[in-house]
């Protein structure tokens, strides 16, 4: 049929590599949604706050709340407690944080009760509990010690115990979320 | 496959079926007459054994699934249910159990075997690549299966490990958030994992077919390693192999029988008979008892690597000990290219045999220390620096050793031919005690 067979070889191969690029572009918009789709969910979204009255927490204790499926930690910390966070060497401390940037009224810590390890919950919600080496909490999992901003100190976890974003709507009332 | 020749069968049914879909032709050469090495040994039964409890593994596990439900509130209940109420439920679980355990002792076996005896050299690169395939496919399977009673070591087994891929930069976190469907490892997770726990058995299968198939174009290796030369050196596959393997089978189902009926929770986890609870972790998270070499590993790397004298970190420990636990298991897909002396069998290379069998007792001891808790000791050391010390032959083994051996070891003289050396064997023993040749 042509004459130039050269140029029916560039056209083909035209064509084919069109073809292919099509072909990928076609299957990666079909993967997309069906990916997507395994992400969460709105109804796994919409459960995303939580309101707490943290009123009947005494000082020195604490209470855990779900939020997003996990635990949230909320301790009414003792002055002692804001005063050890507070002598801290920063530069000293793995994950570097002065303990005023983790709270928003320095008596109420609010932290998510999840090892940034590999996501156990730590002890140290209760009196009883293990509490570690710097008096906050305990990560029984690999042995990581976070302090009284549950701060890591010591042990294979990275990082801080993470905050959670938080509002006081009211004196008593938090909203996680 | 289909081409080819067929064979005649007398059969006028068979015969029938088989000139438009020559599956009889198809088993009659691969398992019927196929030409394998006279001289197997016992370790030439797991690969059969293996196949059987895969087989096991996805009819028990169909039963089950008839009666379990995938859902956070239902899910124990269910199991206990199947345990309490269902007519024989508990066998079937105990079964679906204990298969998994005896699936892995099996394929183990199977693939220290291939190490051994060079089983993965050329020409079956591919044959092996497809085994590792299978073992990964494997370790996924069981994982996921773990999750579905739902108990206690379910649920923070899954957070363990899911959240090691949290490690990956930049990425790490969307990965989890992605696996997870939710912010922890809850309903969707497990909706999921019940979805691909039904899927990934027949993966498996399909990849089995394709392990078999590449062994029947290369041919078995043998315990003497060599090249099969004819006839001689052969015997077809049945009734002799099908024999041997049939009393291989038999001898592993009973140990099998024996665990499920009078052991049957001791190789599993009492914690995970407690309902699954997202606000308390289990003092000590051990995985199955398959995976605590790899644990080891991964728990092996407990310090940064970074620029020295700085504070910048290249790869934190979390990323340094994914990296180890995976890096261990995808040295063995170029392990054809680490190991390239020309002799397969471990028989005739004494100083490969030696460091062999110290991999194997190192492997076995990284299972221990996988199941110690982290800060536990042995003789008054820390066992963190023994998991480091094991972890570091482990990888010498692979990188240094087996590239070296390649390269300076000379290796015994090999026999010239399976069925000389066979005759020999049996000529020596009967010189040793005359009743005993036949
Ligand atoms: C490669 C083959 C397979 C392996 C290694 C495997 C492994 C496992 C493991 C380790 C468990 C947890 C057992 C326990 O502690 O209770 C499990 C549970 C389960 N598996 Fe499988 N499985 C396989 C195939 C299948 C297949 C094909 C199905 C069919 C859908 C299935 C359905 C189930 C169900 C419903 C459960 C939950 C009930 C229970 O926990 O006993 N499995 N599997
Ligand atoms: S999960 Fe907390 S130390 Fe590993």
């Amino acid at each position: 049929m042509s004459t130039d067979n050269a140029d029916d070889n560039s056209r083909r191969d035209f064509l084919q590599m069109t073809g292919a690029a099509f072909g990928a572009v076609g299957a990666v918009s079909f993967a997309a949604p069906l990916i997507n789709s395994l992400n969460p969910a709105k109804d796994t979204l919409a459960l995303a706050t939580t309101e707490v009255d943290v009123s009947s927490i005494p000082v020195g204790e604490a209470k855990t709340v779900m939020w997003r499926g996990k635990p949230v930690f909320i301790k009414h910390r003792t002055p002692e407690e804001i005063e050890e966070a507070r002598s801290v060497e920063i530069s000293a401390l793995p994950d570097k944080q002065a303990d005023e940037e983790r709270v928003q009224k320095p008596e109420w810590l609010v932290v998510i009760g999840i090892c940034t390890h590999l996501g156990c919950v730590p002890t140290g919600q209760k009196q009883s509990d293990a509490h570690g080496d710097y008096d906050g909490w305990f990560c029984p999992c690999h042995g990581s010690h976070y302090d009284t901003s549950a701060r890591i100190r010591k042990g294979p976890a990275p990082k801080n115990l993470q905050v959670p974003p938080y509002e006081f709507i009211s004196d008593t009332v938090i909203k996680i979320g | 496959m289909g081409s080819g020749q067929r064979e005649q069968f007398d059969n006028p049914v068979i015969e029938w079926v088989d000139s438009r879909l020559p599956v009889f032709t198809m088993m009659q050469r691969e398992y019927g007459v196929f030409p394998t090495p006279r001289n197997f040994n016992y370790f030439w039964n797991f690969g059969a054994i293996a196949m059987i409890m895969l087989v096991l593994m996805i009819v028990t596990g169909i039963v089950l699934a008839m009666h379990y439900t995938a859902d956070v509130t239902k899910s124990f209940d269910a199991v206990e249910r199947i345990m309490r109420e269902v007519n024989g439920g508990w066998l079937i679980r105990y079964m679906h159990m204990n298969g998994a355990s005896f699936f892995f002792i099996a394929v183990y076996i199977h693939i220290f075997r291939g190490m051994y005896y060079g089983s993965f050299k050329k020409p079956r690169e591919l044959l092996w690549i497809l085994g590792v395939v299978i073992f990964l496919l494997m370790m996924a399977t069981a994982f996921i299966g773990y999750v579905l009673p739902w108990g206690q070591m379910s649920l923070w087994g899954a957070t363990v490990i899911t959240n090691l891929f949290s490690a990956i930069p930049l990425v790490g976190d969307s990965i989890v958030t992605l696996l997870w469907g939710g912010f922890s490892v809850d309903n969707p997770t497990l909706t999921r994992f019940f979805a691909l726990h039904y899927l990934l058995p027949f993966v498996i299968f399909a990849v089995v077919f394709l392990h078999v198939w590449a062994l029947h174009v290369t041919g078995s290796n043998n315990p003497l390693g060599i090249d099969t030369k004819g006839p001689q050196d052969t015997l077809p596959f049945h009734p002799y192999y099908t024999m041997k393997d049939t009393f291989g089978v038999l001898v592993f189902l009973l140990f099998f029988v024996l665990v499920t009926f009078y052991a049957p929770n001791m190789l599993g986890h009492p914690d995970n008979y407690i309902p699954a609870d997202p606000l308390v972790t289990p003092a000590h998270i051990v995985p199955e008892w398959y995976f605590l070499p790899f644990y080891a590993i991964l728990r092996a790397i407990t310090f940064d690597i970074g620029v020295p004298f700085t504070e910048i970190v290249i790869i934190s420990a979390k990323l340094g000990g994914v990296i180890a636990m995976f890096g261990a298991i995808a040295l063995w897909f170029v392990l054809p290219w680490l190991d390239t002396h020309p002799i397969r069998s471990a028989r005739f290379r004494p100083l490969f045999r030696t460091f062999f069998l110290i991999l194997v007792a190192d492997f076995i001891f990284l299972g221990y220390i996988g199941s110690q808790s982290a800060d536990a000791t042995l003789f008054g050391i820390p066992l963190s620096y023994m998991g480091l010390a094991a972890t570091a032959y482990y990888f010498i083994f692979f990188i240094a050793i087996l590239p070296w051996l390649s390269r300076n070891e000379k290796g015994r003289d090999l026999p010239t031919s399976i069925h000389e050396a066979v005759l020999e064997q049996k000529k020596s023993k009967s010189e040793m005690s005359p009743e005993a040749a036949e």
